[in-house]
């Protein structure tokens, strides 16, 4: 009785490398990578070789002499209708579209997050309703009205102009966001900052916002992404000397004049997609810390 | 104005449709520590926020000192509250949630660190002074939100539950040490709990609410003994109180073969009339064994299950067809199908009337 207790199995399952599960597990995780990452390993390659080699047309081989030339061009010399000073002009001025747009719109957004799941006033939730409505309405439904509006305000054309109708596009989605995590707030910590003389901005800024860090990073991401991507908006409301970089990378890519310089069009795409890149990655790790710290019971 | 320091005065209250509460009057007295007690959804929270200010009236008026605070700010009425979730701040130290309420009225800073240093000393959480909520205990945790409420140096402290989230030990500690903190500070406390032991334990008077009014507002010792009406007495006692239902006639209880005179029996006005009534006995007022005879009435019953707990004996069985529970000590051998002689003090039953359901 004991002999057999003692020779019968014990401890931790032993478990094989090669098992049909580990196999199709890894086996799957790895061809869906190389789906995905063969285009981007493509693009590289083709923007760090020079014309003559992209003509030999060995798409995947890698190149045999790397020059950074097509990158100089895409970012400074490439020219779009009159001008030919590349992407640069684009980069700077979607910066300047970026950050007012993402901080504004997310100051607004929680602020009016904060307000309807802490301070219901009479038809606040009729009022989200609404708001939440707008989220699907497409937006070509809407662009007339709005460029008639920008004209009336008499910032059509201008980037201020923009700027203003990313923050109120924003505003449906991120106002979800920041209700619903401001809802999982408990309603006693809310009381208590009100018993303990805390007004409206001071329980915001003192108690909520120090809680609300994970989700902030959320709404940055959403937005950088959204907001440095946009291309309908872009090019409908602004000119070409104020053209964001989307607007401006389709122009290099799309002009039907001359050689088709793939390098460069590779090269131009991909400092284009430089920017919500780097947010995934700065801000990753920021992001799954967050939500771990937001965790914490209180 | 009074020696009343909190006043409430035709208090209603309704959510859309739903009344919580409806024209309630209370006057909790200077230095008291009243508790409302009931069951969930009788309004007793709904109550305390409203005394906090936290929640809008929808008519009526309170009063705290003698001041009318009904359209007062939480933090403009002199009070103090503690959460059954702790409500601490997470990312502020200890330190940090004392003197939150401290900093926003303004107060010079060695003012905040000495009311700080007082609370923490009374409540013994000095060591703790520079953490997080998130390193404490549960226990340490409530204690942090009883010194929040301390160091607003308030007249009146609000509880709502705050017990409810600790362990069974913890509980029974800490409400020695609210009681002890009550007879240290003696400022008004108002006490919100579903614990009827939290509430006899810790009451000067309990407040017994059901369905937004206040059934019975009296000492322990009354509520327990002189029950007002059927739900307090049903409430009150653990295991509960039994209820048979009878006749009286001619000071005599009668039910399906049972007779108890009731001669001695407090009426609460003068002697009824005859008709139909509840009696109301409690399980740990049934005496037995060398006991019996102490009563003014004896009876056999027969036991149909025997719960043994240790300290005493709990058994189960009926008297004049209503289930009928008493208590026996905890040494007694009896079992199931055993005929047991009970003795009933008929001078410390319950009479209540049947349709009313008051107290006789």
């Amino acid at each position: 009785m004991v002999d057999v207790a003692m020779s019968g199995p014990r401890g931790p399952k032993p478990k094989k490398a090669f098992s049909t599960r580990n196999i199709m597990l890894y086996g799957t995780l790895i061809l869906v990578s190389v789906y995905y990452l063969l285009p981007l390993y493509v693009m590289i390659v083709t923007s760090l070789k020079g014309m003559p080699e992209i003509r030999l047309g060995n798409v995947f081989s890698p190149p045999l002499e790397i020059t950074t030339a097509a990158w100089t061009k895409a970012w400074s010399e490439a020219c779009t209708g009159i001008n030919c000073d590349g992407l640069s002009r684009g980069f700077w001025n979607s910066v300047q579209i970026l950050i007012p747009s993402v901080v504004l719109s997310i100051a607004v957004a929680s602020v009016n997050g904060y307000a309807l799941s802490h301070w219901k006033f009479k038809g606040s939730e009729l009022f989200f309703t609404i708001l939440i409505i707008g989220a699907f309405i497409p937006y070509q439904t809407m662009l007339y009205p709005i460029v008639i509006l920008l004209r009336e305000i008499g910032l059509m054309g201008d980037l201020g102009g923009l700027v203003l109708v990313h923050t109120v596009f924003g505003m449906p989605i991120l106002t979800l966001l920041f209700r619903n995590y401001f809802t999982s707030i408990p309603e006693e910590l809310f009381k208590a900052a009100r018993v303990d003389g805390a007004r409206f901005w001071g329980i915001y800024f003192r108690i909520m916002l120090p809680m609300a860090l994970p989700i902030f990073v959320v709404a940055m991401i959403l937005q950088v992404t959204g907001i440095w991507n946009d291309f309908l908006f872009g090019v409908i409301y602004t000119k070409p000397d104020t053209y964001p970089m989307t607007v401006q990378l389709n122009n290099i890519v799309n002009s039907v004049q001359g050689v088709k310089e793939y390098n460069v069009n590779m090269a131009a795409t991909l400092l284009t997609g430089l920017v919500p890149l780097v947010i995934y990655f700065a801000s990753g790790k920021l992001f799954v810390r967050g939500i771990a710290a937001g965790a914490v019971k209180g | 104005m009074s020696n009343h320091s909190v006043e409430i005065r035709n208090l209603d209250l309704s959510f859309g449709a739903v009344e919580v509460l409806k024209d309630l009057n209370l006057d909790i007295h200077e230095g008291e520590f009243l508790v409302l007690l009931g069951s969930s959804g009788c309004g007793k929270s709904t109550l305390l926020n409203c005394i906090a200010g936290l929640l809008d009236v929808t008519d009526g008026q309170i009063f705290i000192k003698g001041k009318n605070v009904t359209w007062a700010e939480p933090s403009d009425r002199g009070i103090g509250m503690v959460f059954q979730s702790y409500a601490l701040y997470p990312q502020m130290t200890v330190e940090g949630n004392l003197s939150f309420g401290l900093k926003n009225a303004r107060l010079p800073k060695d003012e905040i660190e000495k009311r700080v240093a007082r609370a923490a000393e009374i409540l013994q959480i000095g060591p703790l002074l520079k953490r997080k909520p998130g390193a404490l205990s549960g226990g340490q945790r409530q204690r942090v939100a009883i010194g929040r409420a301390l160091v607003r140096d308030v007249d009146v402290f609000l509880f709502d539950e705050p017990l409810s989230n600790l362990d069974a030990k913890l509980r029974a500690d800490l409400r020695v040490e609210l009681k002890r903190l009550h007879e240290q500070l003696q400022n008004t406390m108002i006490y919100v709990t579903h614990d009827q032991v939290e509430a006899m334990t810790l009451a000067d008077r309990i407040a017994i609410m059901k369905g937004g009014q206040v059934m019975q507002l009296d000492s322990p010792a009354n509520i327990y003994n002189k029950p007002r009406n059927r739900y307090v007495a049903g409430f009150i006692g653990s295991p509960a109180m039994n209820f048979i239902e009878g006749e009286l006639s001619g000071g005599v209880f009668k039910a399906d073969g049972f007779e108890a005179s009731l001669a001695g029996y407090d009426w609460a006005s003068e002697t009824p009339a005859d008709g139909p009534v509840t009696l109301g006995l409690r399980p740990e007022h049934i005496l037995t064994e060398d006991q019996v005879d102490n009563g003014t009435v004896t009876t056999e019953v027969l036991a149909d299950l025997v719960e043994p707990m240790g300290a005493d004996t709990l058994v189960w069985s009926s008297l004049a067809g209503h289930p009928f529970r008493f208590r026996m000590d905890g040494q007694a051998t009896v079992k199931g199908g055993d005929t047991v002689r009970i003795g009933i003090d008929m001078t410390r039953a319950s009479v209540f009337d049947v349709t009313s359901e008051l107290r006789l």
